[in-house]
């Protein structure tokens, strides 16, 4: 049952990705990207990261991904032309660099792990929040300063120059 | 539980996707969308190697990896916009005011 879910999600993750990439509308490629994140909180969860799927459908497939709909529909983008989009140069390089990833990926000895059959692992809200509480607290002061960095920056990027 | 092994597959195929998406397209928020699939892949090797190692350190990772996500997203989106209002365009073929 775990496994077969595992390959759906993966499957889902997989083709939305493409999708997002391929599709000529910027509107469906945000959804198929919040379709990629939404499976991915899935293999999350099946990998028993509890707090990070929660963490990836509120703070990714909520948030970030309402700021780049809002950004689309207050740009008012039109579908793109794709002009030198899948040309021929661009399939064969396509069909080379998946050669050479199917090469690489066959090189790598992905059978190596420490140990035999890992045991279990929680990533609960608690487990995780003992360490960010403990041995990571500098970096998690650090990062509230770098959201306020991000949110002055954006509004002094995004705002409107005075006209005068 | 998953065979990590494909985990790590799907993680690679995902990268790769999000690298053509960048190198292929012109559409500056299509470029960024695809810089979050490739921040997404990263954070699914680091799960997959946290439950490899049996070791909470990179989940607590992924989360600083989310956080700083959120910060390049709000910034990016922000210089989309600038763009937008400067050449009426968000080609980035198009963005060549610092070409010399």
């Amino acid at each position: 049952m775990e496994t077969a879910l595992f390959y759906v999600f993966s499957i889902l993750a997989i083709g939305s990705g493409f999708a997002v990439v391929t599709r000529r509308n910027p509107i469906s490629a945000a959804l198929f990207l919040v379709l990629a994140f939404f499976s991915l909180a899935g293999i999350y969860v099946l990998m028993d990261a509890f707090f990070l799927a929660a963490v990836q459908v509120a703070v990714y497939a909520g948030a970030i991904m309402v700021l780049f709909l809002f950004v689309i529909m207050l740009l008012n983008l039109g579908p793109d032309d794709l002009p030198r989009f899948m040309t021929r140069k661009v399939k064969w390089l396509y069909a080379i660099s998946s050669v050479v990833l199917t090469v690489v990926l066959l090189g790598i000895d992905l059978g190596r792990r420490p140990g035999g059959e890992p045991q279990a692992l929680s990533g609960e809200v608690g487990a995780i929040g003992d360490k960010l509480f403990g041995e990571y607290l500098l970096p998690f002061e650090i990062t509230a300063l770098l959201l306020l960095v991000a949110i002055v920056g954006s509004v002094a990027m995004a705002h409107r120059e005075s006209a005068n | 539980m998953p065979n990590l092994d494909h985990a790590l597959i799907v993680a690679f195929l995902l990268f790769g996707t999000g690298v053509a998406g960048v190198l292929l397209r012109r559409n500056a928020i299509v470029v960024f969308m695809s810089i979050e699939l490739m921040l997404n892949a990263v954070n699914l090797v680091l799960v997959t190697f946290s439950r490899m190692r049996v070791d909470l350190d990179a989940q607590v990772l992924v989360f600083f990896v989310m956080a700083v996500a959120a910060a390049e997203a709000a910034i990016g989106l922000g210089i989309v916009i600038a763009l937008f209002r400067r050449q009426e365009s968000i080609d980035l073929d198009k963005a060549t005011l610092l070409r010399s």
